[in-house]
């Protein structure tokens, strides 16, 4: 897209530039070349073949149901934290805040709703923005195909603490996955045992 | 007629003609500015005004950057950064852009219509004032640190009570709405004065290309602000009362709002560039030196991109949930957008590369335009798509692209037609080329504040955040910004001085300094209240390259209407689409009536505001009182007839017109008022389906009884209202008012079922249903009650002699209003009747 809008905006100056250095120089021009051509023709060229790949790769980016039974993991924002609830973990539900552990290599849903305001849930390494809105409840699924910590922030405007709104993404291996969910509180809670803030507020 | 002058005018020497049609229509000195209703003074003042605003704006912009430059910075905390980003987005959007290119848009459009005011002078001066008590007060709560902090979008439930408990929310609810009252207004205005009040011979296909934008740009307006006024006052409820509109917990929702605000928000980006392309087109054919090419091809880019720009909104929540599926369609009607553009920018180019351009300063910024507009344009077909909004939603990427939209498609026209009028406004040239470093250091200061934030969003910075991290990577970035927003500042002080020395200090010249073509350039420059001693008339797109010196022919009186009858103020009336002569219309003198009424509704507002609910209806009834005293001096106590035009012509006073003005308007004010009406049931019916917690826990069934009441009451108040209007009640006093007697009687019958199902409603706190339910009779019910006082407002007229058989306005204005009170009581009752049932089900 960078490429493409480049060369547009490229066209438009030199043609601008040519309208100064030889005036005149398109008086010959019939006009419907301008309009027609300009203004119909150069935008279906270059906006069909945009549309079709952002509608293609924006269903693969949805990772569709049925494809696989993904991990269901719950988050609730809230001003100004996220609480993380993974209610298939093997020996009962776990809770983190601040915290999102998933397994690496598999698609993970996230259920995501929010306990007053709008926020916004964006890990950028992972995936687009999802809002998160009191009243409903949005799926997201995403993927870390390698191990690793990745940072997440809230994106929507919440209020005061918006901008230290930030939590943490660890993905781990399938077995470390399993075990780190073993060591974490039954409830959000019940105090801070796996509560890291990814970045304290300033 | 008796007056002897007017069968047979004679004309008299420019300087005593002058003189006449000044002492009529100019503004006294001293205290009586205070009473100025002509356009040439209410449009400076707006433009003025506007720029204060951008002024104050700027200086918020600053204080962002200065708090953004470096990570951690301890300049400002969050609660003075969200009311700082918060105030520059409101100000910049409502306080400066719509009322800039209103006050253009009324000083000129006389003038390129070949006019001597607008349709509705005291109109515009009372929205004048309605804008500068709304900004005033939006102002003020910045000084007195209680200003609006949740984002110029207001998002709920972050603006509910329970999150934002002070009284900044209500300072942008009902400030903003205060504001919109002048845009709802200046768009009614414009509208009419477009379609009615051209020069003779000035067909629809031979209007000027400004005119045509700013036609469309007003029809917009009056679409676009209603959803956003409902959707304040919807949200001002929830917050003084409790009606849970936009809470999830009772039935209500929060995206309800975002659905209202973008209906809006949407439509505003084309209302804010439309103009500003208008103005494109005007400047830069004359300093190309060629016709524009593709006429209609830009009027056709221009009403579809109107249409276009309704159908987009969803494009600012495409991370809100909604379904792929539905996603590409509105991202598709999103890059569509740029099909219209396309056509403009291409008949632009072309229209250069045909002529012969010249290197003026206007052009200067017009080549900032579109540098800076088609970056803009192009970040925007890369938002349109879904998967890439996805990641930069919400972020810098997107604050640099409206930057780049907003500023680029406003700003710098805005700043061409600055350069390219002011001449006119003045009378002088510039004496010092400031205008050229000016415009450097605003495109270098511009490009390198927000190039540079494009990387920024890339990078993961989010928006609207106070802080940031020293390892998060956007340090340098930001401190770019910052310099460069400081540059751009320089830029404007510089503009300003500019402008203020070339008023002040400017070489006097000649009329039209670029030989323009067009009738703004016809009038004595600076232009006297009257713009033309005498009415020019039209045969073709370009009046001045075909008779050169027209403004000195028409000075001499050699136009139409080049005489002073009765001490009136007269103008022209056409046809709205051959330009046919068709009225005289007599505006009204300079009066203070629009000040006392936008002080009787400021006092409404403020007593909302500080939640003096006791005096509130008492400001509302004095400001509804005053506007009916604006009647007193308008209309007419006797037949007149045709009378005398010059040229041997003559032409019906508006009074006895069936195409009058004020009918238009009242057209258009319902049409507005339908789609403010439309976005409550859209409202409730969006409830219904997307809220959670629905069902709710008790359904209204009303009446069948009272709800056969109401429909007879209306069903007689709209028949006896058009009856009153027929020419052959019309001719007697006793059957009009008789008629009206009647139309009362219904209406007041319909507002008595209205107050009856009212009261049977369940608890409106409790739920979003009862909530609309009780907001749905609200709005019915107020236009029954309007539909008593309008009927009653007649018979008074009837009776002070206003109205005859030929004189049908006073009444023909009002009979739509009962035809439109019926259709509403209709769609309430079904609803009332249909939801429960479909519910039940």
């Amino acid at each position: 897209m960078l490429a493409g809008a480049l060369v547009l905006f490229a066209l438009v100056m030199a043609l601008l530039a040519w309208a100064f250095v030889k005036p005149a120089a398109g008086s010959r021009i019939p006009v419907r070349f301008w309009l027609a051509g300009g203004g119909l023709v150069l935008p279906a060229l270059v906006l069909t073949p945009l549309i079709l790949v952002a509608i293609w790769s924006g269903d693969r980016l949805v990772l569709h149901a049925g494809t696989e039974v993904p991990l269901r993991i719950e988050i609730t924002a809230r001003q100004w934290q996220w609480d993380v609830a993974y209610p298939d973990a093997e020996d009962g539900p776990r809770a983190s805040v601040n915290l999102l552990h998933i397994p690496a290599g598999r698609p993970v849903e996230l259920r995501i709703t929010s306990a007053d305001v709008i926020h916004s849930f964006w890990v950028p390494r992972l995936a687009g923005k999802i809002d998160a809105i009191p009243g409903h409840i949005n799926t997201l699924r995403l993927e870390a195909t390698v191990p690793g910590i990745y940072r997440g922030v809230c994106a929507e405007f919440c209020g005061g603490g918006h901008a230290g709104m930030n939590f943490t993404v660890e993905a781990h291996d399938v077995a470390a996955y399993a075990a780190q969910l073993a060591r974490l509180a039954d409830s959000a809670d019940d105090g801070p045992a796996d509560t890291r803030s990814a970045e304290a507020a300033p | 007629m008796t007056d002897s002058r007017a069968t047979n005018p004679s004309p008299p020497s420019p300087l005593r003609l002058h003189k006449q049609l000044d002492a009529v229509w100019g503004t006294p000195p001293g205290w009586g500015r205070l009473k100025a209703v002509n356009h040439n003074i209410v449009g400076r003042r707006f433009i003025v005004t506007a720029f204060v605003f951008f002024v104050i704006g700027g200086v918020l912009a600053m204080l962002i950057r200065a708090q953004l430059a470096t990570p951690r910075s301890a300049f400002a905390g969050p609660e003075i950064y969200n009311q700082l980003f918060t105030m520059h987005g409101t100000v910049m959007m409502f306080l400066f852009a719509i009322p800039m290119f209103e006050g253009l848009a009324m000083y000129l459009l006389p003038k390129l219509l070949g006019a001597r005011d607008m349709a509705f002078p005291r109109l515009s001066a009372y929205g004048y004032w309605c804008y500068l008590f709304g900004g005033a007060m939006l102002i003020a709560s910045l000084f007195a640190g209680v200003a609006p902090d949740s984002g110029w979008f207001m998002y709920t439930p972050l603006s509910s009570r329970t999150h934002t408990p002070g009284i900044n929310a209500d300072v942008w609810l009902l400030g903003v709405t205060f504001v919109e009252i002048s845009a709802l207004s200046a768009a009614i205005e414009i509208i009419v004065t477009i379609l009615k009040l051209r020069a003779p011979g000035m067909s629809l296909d031979k209007m000027p290309l400004f005119a045509w934008y700013l036609l469309v740009t007003a029809f917009m307006m009056l679409f676009g602000f209603p959803p956003l006024i409902l959707g304040s006052i919807l949200l001002e409820t929830e917050r003084a009362f409790g009606f849970p509109f936009f809470d999830p917990t009772r039935g209500g929702d929060p995206l309800l709002w975002q659905h209202l605000f973008w209906l809006f928000g949407h439509p505003e980006v084309y209302i804010i560039f439309l103009p500003a392309a208008g103005a494109v087109s005007t400047i830069l054919p004359v300093l190309a030196r060629r016709e524009i090419i593709g006429y209609t091809w830009i009027v056709v880019a221009v009403v579809a991109l109107a249409f276009l720009s309704f159908g987009l909104w969803v494009h600012h929540m495409f991370t809100v949930g909604i379904p792929h599926l539905a996603l590409a369609f509105f991202s598709s009607a999103s890059t569509a957008v740029a099909v219209p553009t396309a056509i403009q920018i291409f008949a632009w180019i072309g229209t250069l590369m045909a002529g012969r351009p010249q290197l003026k300063v206007p052009m200067l910024y017009l080549l900032g335009f579109f540098s800076v507009f088609v970056v803009g344009g192009l970040t925007g077909v890369m938002l349109a798509i879904v998967p890439f909004n996805w990641q930069v939603h919400d972020t810098h990427f997107v604050v640099a692209h409206l930057h780049y939209v907003l500023v680029g498609g406003f700003v710098f026209p805005m700043l061409a037609a600055a350069y390219y009028w002011l001449p006119h406004f003045t009378g002088r040239r510039p004496r010092y080329d400031l205008g050229v470093p000016t415009f450097w250091l605003i495109f270098i200061g511009f490009n390198l504040t927000f190039l540079v934030m494009h990387w920024t969003g890339l990078m993961g910075m989010p928006r609207r955040v106070y802080t940031y991290a020293p390892d998060a990577g956007w340090t340098w970035l930001n401190l770019v910004s910052s310099i460069g927003g400081f540059m751009m500042a320089m830029g404007f002080a510089l503009f300003a001085a500019d402008m203020f020395l070339q008023a002040r200090f400017g070489r006097r010249g000649a009329r039209n300094p670029w030989n323009a073509p067009t009738l703004d350039w016809a009038t004595p420059t600076p232009p006297p209240s009257y713009n033309f001693a005498s009415l020019p008339s039209v045969a073709d797109r370009a009046p001045l390259a075909a008779t050169p010196d027209l403004g000195v022919k028409l000075a001499a009186g050699n136009g139409y209407l080049g005489f002073v009858r009765d001490g009136r103020l007269e103008t022209l009336g056409v046809d709205m689409v051959s330009g046919r002569i068709n009225q005289v219309i007599r505006l009204p003198s300079p009066t203070l009536l629009p000040l006392v009424s936008a002080l009787a509704t400021g006092s409404f507002f403020v007593a909302l505001l500080f939640k003096l609910y006791t005096l509130a209806p008492i400001a509302f009834v004095a400001a509804i009182a005053t506007l009916l005293l604006w009647t007193r001096t308008t209309g007419a106590r006797a037949d007149s007839g045709p009378v005398a035009i010059g040229h041997g012509e003559a032409a019906l006073p508006q009074s006895e017109s069936p195409a009058a003005p004020a009918r238009q308007a009242m057209g258009l004010a319902l049409a507005a008022d339908a789609t403010a009406y439309l976005s409550l049931v859209f409202g409730l019916l969006f409830l219904w389906v997307v809220a959670p917690n629905w069902p709710p826990p008790e359904l209204f069934q009303p009446g069948i009884a009272v709800s056969a009441l109401a429909i007879l009451g209306s069903v007689v108040a709209a028949l006896a209202g058009q009856q009153a209007a027929l020419p052959g009640s019309l001719a007697s006093g006793t059957r009009r008012e008789g008629w009206l007697a009647l139309a009362i009687a219904g209406n007041g019958l319909a507002l008595i079922a209205w107050v009856l199902l009212l009261a049977a409603v369940p608890d409106p706190a409790r739920h979003g249903y009862a909530a609309s339910v009780f907001a749905l009779l609200t709005y019915t019910a107020l236009h029954a009650a309007f539909g008593i006082l309008f009927a009653a407002y007649g018979i008074r007229r009837s009776r002070s002699g206003f109205v005859s058989a030929a004189r049908a306005l006073d009444i023909a204005v009002l009979a739509p209003w009962h035809s439109f009170t019926l259709a509403l009581t209709g769609v309430t009752l079904l609803l009332l009747h249909g939801l429960p049932m479909a519910m039940g089900s």
